[in-house]
């Protein structure tokens, strides 16, 4: 068995590689950090040689959660033989890899990848000279073009089975060398010969995970931290930053003998780049390219085919064809109505939008392969770092205003993990499509007239995204060092449409059996719930005033009395709204008699609905508490997908539903008190409580600030 | 000594040094912004932040506050 490690800096072509070799399902994307989990396969024909594509990296330090996967792999599961993917259009900081992953002990091949670019320049690389002065085999591979990379895998084979380690050779200054050489003496067996090197500089570098690792003696960590002071005091800099300095002169030297650059011109790349991101054309082009997005995946195509999945494939087609062949076999009409209605519809109405998520995947796909989305980065930092969030946050945010599956899907592409985790809490906040009835429904019946109701709700949304972001980035769970935004803009390239296809692939497919699960049995039990209950007669299918729904709503309906709905039809039209936002309509449009089918327009339904609220504060507090509460079971199934953690799906839910609380509490007491619909009380002070306590949380000064 | 945050656009520096310590400036050293390096300040994103340098042949972007750590000469 051999073990191959994939290694090499982000954008160097390594996944674009690693598929090839393997051919298994992965995607290539231009985020730094893009592939954070190991992914492994096995060598196309070769069973027994085994591939970890490690995550992409710069260097092998100890601060960032990738690094410190690829160096835990690297030295504790010894792979057999390292491929070091080297950009060679890029190759100075590239080899600043390539010089820690040889210290390993570990034999290394080195990829000279994208060499078609490199000769397209017109730049020469000695490939013969690089190899001697690395002291390790070098082959060239055009990866995004398949040339090569079996050639890579062969040689990497043909080490592992010659050698099992090597002994990195000197490449430090000789002062450097000769202390690193007497830490070596120190921890002499502790470690194999061909890791002494790796351990020392490592030690030199005060690496505390390192330091931690080895049985020193108090008196050899004295000795050692000695030494290192002296150098330092002679040297007059950090050892760490010697270390650093001392690499880049070496790579410096390895370059000038090596690699011959034809003068510099501005390539194709950068003539691109001039205008994307140039002062003043840099906005109005993104909103541009955003809005194309958005059209074609939202607004004009992604709409038309939603459309047609739910009303015509799944409405027409499945349901009906299924209900009339229920009815053929003589199925009793409750499970024709729990598999037609239930589950058909409710996981329908999930799966309707693929083909829709199908565009939008690869739409933001594109933006990622060809180097853009890095720009938007770029151009949107400076207003989404003032919320704790991400320049990449733009992304799902504006995708959320159509649906929020996809929009915190899109959170992907955002490689910190404390902004997306902000993103994905926050994102939902957004009025999504479904929402946009309900708004007219609310201002339809209690605010006739008033046009700027739907603004008001999305300044309402957006308010909560800052809210949510000034006031979470003060706690404990979103503190820490702030994660620097030292970002690479790669060069722009034309996508390969296999890595297009494969990356929309893994998303789609994600989405389908992930949020696909959680939609069949929430629809299921949604069903159950409003369709069944205790009659007369005993338990048995109902209507949906006398159903368990009905109950759970009298139930649960105190807790929103404060909010000024505390009735058992708003609380079930609010848990109702779960399944999916536009459901609020249909089953007020069910409780008030009127029907499943009825529009948000309804003459009767307003007037119903007028009668329901005692003012206007009360409607606008049930408004802003379903547009803020809890998502839909497609975007919880959403949430629990990216967050990959249910402690953190529970914590993004609960947040959203309290602040979903206090807000409906804050609009519905203060409206209500100032208006003289309601009288100074406990609930005043508990609104104005709850205000008091968000203005804290907004002004206080962040005492986590680095 | 000047800091590369107020290099102008389109102009030419040599970083002779970077404050700070621990993640932060290992990250900005990792990226190959070293002592005696030459960097050219490419541009400002249109709200002003961050800003695009030219460092060893590749395109980096870098926020103002953080440019702030590396002196230049």
């Amino acid at each position: 068995m051999i073990k191959v490690a994939l290694a090499g800096n982000p954008n160097s072509g390594k996944t674009t590689l690693f598929n090839d070799l393997t051919g298994s399902r992965q995607y290539v994307g231009n985020w730094p950090g893009v592939t954070v989990q190991k992914k492994e396969g096995t060598l196309r024909r070769k069973k027994d040689v085994i591939i970890t594509d490690l995550p992409g990296i710069y260097s092998l330090s100890p601060y960032t959660p990738e690094e410190v996967v690829t160096r835990n792999y690297l030295l504790k599961e010894q792979p057999s033989v390292i491929l070091d993917i080297i950009d060679s259009t890029n190759i100075e900081r590239n080899l600043y890899l390539t010089t820690q992953l040889i210290e390993t002990g570990i034999p290394a091949v080195g990829v000279l990848n994208m060499m078609d670019l490199l000769e397209k320049r017109g730049d020469t690389i000695d490939i013969k000279k690089l190899s001697q002065l690395l002291k390790c085999e070098i082959v060239e591979t055009s990866a995004l073009k398949s040339k090569g990379s079996f050639e890579a895998a062969d040689k990497a084979i043909e080490l592992a089975k010659k050698q099992k380690t090597t002994i990195p050779q000197k490449i430090f200054a000789d002062s450097l060398e000769a202390e690193l050489l007497k830490i070596q003496q120190i921890i002499g067996d502790m470690v194999g010969q061909h890791q002494l090197r790796w351990y020392s500089i490592k030690l030199f570098e005060r690496d505390k995970r390192i330091l931690g690792e080895l049985a020193l003696s108090d008196n050899q960590k004295k000795v050692i931290e000695g030494i290192i002071k002296n150098y330092e005091k002679k040297a007059g800099d950090d050892s760490e930053s010697i270390i650093i300095n001392e690499r880049y002169e070496f790579i410096g030297k390895v370059v000038k003998e090596c690699v011959v650059k034809k003068n510099v011109f501005e390539s194709t790349s950068d003539k691109i780049d001039k205008v994307l991101t140039d002062r003043w054309l840099a906005l109005p082009i993104f909103a541009l390219i955003i809005f194309v997005v958005y059209y074609v995946s939202v607004s004009s195509l992604g709409t038309i085919v939603t459309g047609w999945t739910n009303d015509v494939l799944f409405g027409k087609y499945i349901m009906g064809n299924l209900s009339v062949w229920f009815d053929s076999i003589g199925a009793t009409a409750w499970i024709n109505d729990l598999v037609v209605n239930g589950i058909i519809g409710g996981v329908g109405a999930v799966l309707g939008f693929v083909p829709q998520m199908f565009i939008l995947f690869l739409l933001l796909s594109i933006l990622e392969d060809c180097g853009y989305m890095s720009r938007i980065a770029f151009i949107m930092d400076k207003i989404f770092r003032k919320f704790g969030l991400s320049g990449k946050s733009f992304i799902p945010m504006l995708i959320s205003s159509g649906c929020g599956v996809p929009g915190i899907m899109a959170s992907k592409t955002i490689e910190n993990e404390k902004d997306r985790r902000m993103t994905i809490i926050t994102t939902t906040f957004i009025p999504c499509g479904a929402k946009l009835p309900v708004i007219a429904l609310i201002g339809g019946a209690m605010f006739p007239g008033v046009v700027w109701m739907a603004p008001a709700v999305y300044f309402i949304g957006i308010a909560a995204v800052v809210v949510s972001g000034i006031m979470l980035k003060k706690t404990r769970l979103f503190a820490g060092d702030p994660s620097p935004f030292v970002l690479e803009l790669p060069a722009y390239h034309v996508p390969s449409p296999r890595n297009l296809f494969m990356h929309v692939w893994e998303r789609e497919k994600a989405f389908i059996i992930k949020a696909g699960t959680v939609i069949f049995v929430a629809s299921g039990l949604i069903w159950f719930l409003s369709g069944f209950g205790f009659a007369d007669s005993g338990f048995g299918m109902v209507g949906a005033e006398s159903s368990l729904l009905a109950d759970i709503g009298n139930i649960i309906a105190p807790i929103f009395a404060p909010l000024g709905f505390g009735n058992w039809k708003a609380a079930v039209a609010t848990v109702s709204g779960l399944l999916a936002k536009e459901n609020i309509v249909a089953t007020f449009g069910v409780l008030f008699g009127l029907g499943s089918d009825v529009a948000e327009d309804n003459s009767g339904l307003l007037q119903e609905l007028q009668s329901m609220f005692s003012f206007g504060g009360a409607a606008m507090a049930f408004l802003v508490f379903n547009m803020l509460c809890a998502p839909c079971f497609a975007a919880i199934g959403a949430i629990k997908r990216e967050m990959a953690s249910a402690k953190w799906t529970a914590f993004a839910i609960g947040y959203q539903t309290i602040l979903a609380y206090a807000a409906a509490l804050v609009v519905y007491q203060l409206s209500g008190w100032l208006g003289g619909h309601l009288s100074f009380g406990i609930g005043t002070v508990a609104a104005i409580t709850v205000l008091v306590i968000m203005l804290y949380m907004l002004f206080r000064s962040n005492k986590y600030k680095v | 000594m000047d800091t590369l945050r107020n290099v102008k656009c389109g102009c030419r520096a040599r970083i002779h040094g970077l404050n700070g310590q621990g993640a932060l400036k290992r990250r900005l050293m990792d990226m190959g912004l070293t002592k005696g390096t030459e960097v050219y300040v490419r541009k400002l994103a249109p709200l002003g932040d961050p800003m695009e340098i030219s460092v060893r042949g590749y395109e980096l972007s870098i926020r103002k506050s953080d440019a702030d750590m590396i002196e230049v000469e």
